[in-house]
């Protein structure tokens, strides 16, 4: 069999993982029409090219049916929780650089810290009767991250895109969610706690550490890494 | 399987014997009410199921939420409950844990004598148990509670430290913030110094209103005025965490610190009647160990006696057994009616594997 390589099916994060491979002189491409998911290797033997949605690549790479993987870091941890022993970063790629981090109202001139955002949430429970709602769709790298700063009162509500407007429509009072500037945040009305870095991410080469490999697959993996770390 | 659910229902039987009525809740728990108890921590340790009727479902987690629901709805008190069942616990870092095993458990609701029924519960709980190698920790939540009732600080940082009562790093940043041994951040201080501080910030977005951030801004200003913490009495708290002895002497060890917080005396007092009773009821109390930070870790709300049993050399098992006072659940459920209550649950897979092959 082949070395099986995952990569992003489509937009920017395809198209700059094209380029980085392109560096390290692997020519990866999409064949076919631009609807068809189909992709091949030049430049290296025994490598193919798996098209897959970024979301599906953790689970991919953990499955074994994928051998490399270019996905984010908040993905791989968020998505496997035994993350370390089933995937090894091989080489970070130096773009899709986003962060997970928590927001509030700007307007909430009391709140800066991950302390100010507890005592407000326990004031908004007893206001309110209701917990202080999250917005997110990292649940539970954020419920872990709010239960080592001993955040309590709080509900996390899932928020599949938009989250940045949850604030406004009233459906959350904070968010937890992928910044890479801070434009929409700032265009919301939303500011980051001071420490509010749940996770700083970006696009990364992953290794399963469940796929097995054979003689053929082996030999291209070294040849690949070789390729990479030259 | 079959070997320790007849040895859960044997307990249960025991338990049944002891005076106790078997109940028997249903597995699916509505998720809202253990949602707004625990928070959003259950979720990491709950498998939640839902349907289009009722929402999101939990598989129980624990008995004593049902048990306590049960017997607000329709019991009379005194009441005793014993119950053995399956519960199902989410595992998300450790495939080697049990995501389902039997529980065996007994719940007491009686107002007439906490020591008593605390000495009650403990002994039982040791009886099913004591023929293994084993070992018991106790503990008691409420001197802790007494102690940080009793501090001479505003109220308002008296009842954000008994909240995180069962968080101890949030509770000892409160304390390190309170008593003036950490810095007050940058942000608080600009804060506090500005004059207007809604200048600049724009819109007013969200549920929580200007007014509800002004309230805080005029709380953190009074806070500021509130003197630190004594280093007297923080001595006296760090004292109290410590105390890890055999329950005679650490009667004593708590008896001298009441000198220096007569606050926690009654609660030192209570200790001393329960460990009166657990003696009537044969525990050698010379020899049961009691430490004061015991059981607030646990998500289960202990405000008082504390306990759990461990076998010796085995510290990759959980506790075999474990139980305790829970107060403070019963007001929360019960929206500030409280019931006295105090319970255990036994795992009867551990103890069945622990006795081997006959």
């Amino acid at each position: 069999m082949t070395l099986k390589l995952g990569v992003p099916s489509k937009g920017r994060l395809m198209e700059k993982t094209f380029d980085w491979f392109a560096k390290h002189d692997i020519a990866l491409s999409r064949t076919g029409s631009d609807r068809e998911y189909a992709g091949k290797v030049e430049g290296i033997d025994d490598v193919s090219l798996v098209l897959l949605s970024a979301g599906e690549i953790p689970r991919e790479l953990a499955a074994g049916r994928i051998h490399l993987g270019v996905t984010g870091t908040d993905l791989i941890h968020d998505k496997l929780p035994l993350w370390k022993d089933q995937v090894v970063s091989v080489a970070e790629l130096g773009f899709g650089h986003a962060d997970l981090i928590i927001a509030v109202p700007n307007a909430w001139v009391d709140v800066d810290t991950l302390d100010d955002l507890d005592a407000t949430a326990a004031a908004f429970r007893e206001i309110h009767g209701m917990r202080l709602r999250v917005a997110t769709k990292y649940h539970r790298l954020v419920r872990e991250f709010l239960r080592d700063a001993g955040v309590a009162d709080y509900a996390l509500v899932d928020s599949q895109g938009a989250t940045e407007g949850t604030v406004a429509n009233e459906t959350a009072e904070a968010i937890a969610d992928i910044t890479s500037t801070g434009d929409t945040l700032r265009a919301n009305h939303l500011k980051i706690l001071s420490d509010g870095l749940v996770l700083a991410s970006q696009a990364t080469l992953w290794r399963s550490r469940t796929a097995d490999l054979d003689t053929k697959e082996r030999n291209a993996l070294n040849a690949l890494l070789g390729r990479i770390e030259a | 399987m079959t070997e320790a659910r007849n040895r859960a229902l044997a307990l249960r039987a025991n338990f049944e014997a002891a005076g106790a009525v078997v109940v028997e809740p249903p597995v699916l728990q509505p998720a809202e009410t253990l949602l707004d108890l625990y928070g959003e921590d259950i979720r990491a340790r709950a498998y939640i199921t839902n349907d289009a009727l009722r929402g999101e479902q939990m598989l129980r987690p624990d008995f004593t939420v049902p048990v306590v629901q049960m017997h607000m709805a329709d019991g009379a008190e005194p009441a005793r409950y014993t119950y053995a069942g399956e519960v199902f616990r989410r595992q998300d870092d450790d495939l080697d844990r049990a995501n389902e095993f039997l529980q065996v458990g007994y719940e007491v609701f009686d107002r007439s004598n906490p020591a008593a029924t605390d000495a009650e519960v403990f002994a039982l709980v040791s009886d099913a148990v004591s023929h293994l190698d084993v070992r018991a920790s106790t503990g008691d939540i409420g001197i802790l509670m007494a102690a940080v009732r009793g501090l001479k600080t505003s109220e308002r940082r008296k009842s954000a430290l008994i909240r995180h009562v069962w968080r101890p790093r949030r509770f000892r940043a409160l304390l390190d913030r309170f008593s003036g041994r950490s810095a007050v951040p940058e942000s608080r201080i600009a804060l506090l110094a500005g004059n207007d501080p809604f200048q600049n910030v724009g819109a007013v977005v969200g549920k929580r209103t200007r007014s509800e951030i002004s309230a805080r801004v005029a709380a953190l200003h009074e806070d500021a005025k509130t003197d630190p913490i004594s280093a007297n009495e923080m001595d006296v708290i760090d004292a109290l965490l410590n105390v890890r002895e055999t329950i005679p002497f650490a009667l004593e060890q708590l008896r001298d610190l009441a000198v220096d917080m007569p606050a926690i005396s009654q609660a030192v007092e209570g200790l001393q009647a329960r460990s009166e009773a657990l003696n009537q009821r044969g525990v050698d109390v010379d020899a049961l160990s009691f430490e004061a930070s015991y059981g607030r870790t646990s998500m289960e709300y202990y405000d008082g006696f504390v306990f759990g049993f461990y076998v010796n050399g085995r510290a990759d098992l959980p506790a075999l057994a474990s139980g305790g006072r829970y107060d403070a659940l019963t007001r929360r459920l019960g929206n500030g009616v409280e019931i006295p209550a105090v319970g255990a649950v036994l795992r009867p897979g551990l103890i069945v594997e622990l006795e081997g092959p006959l």
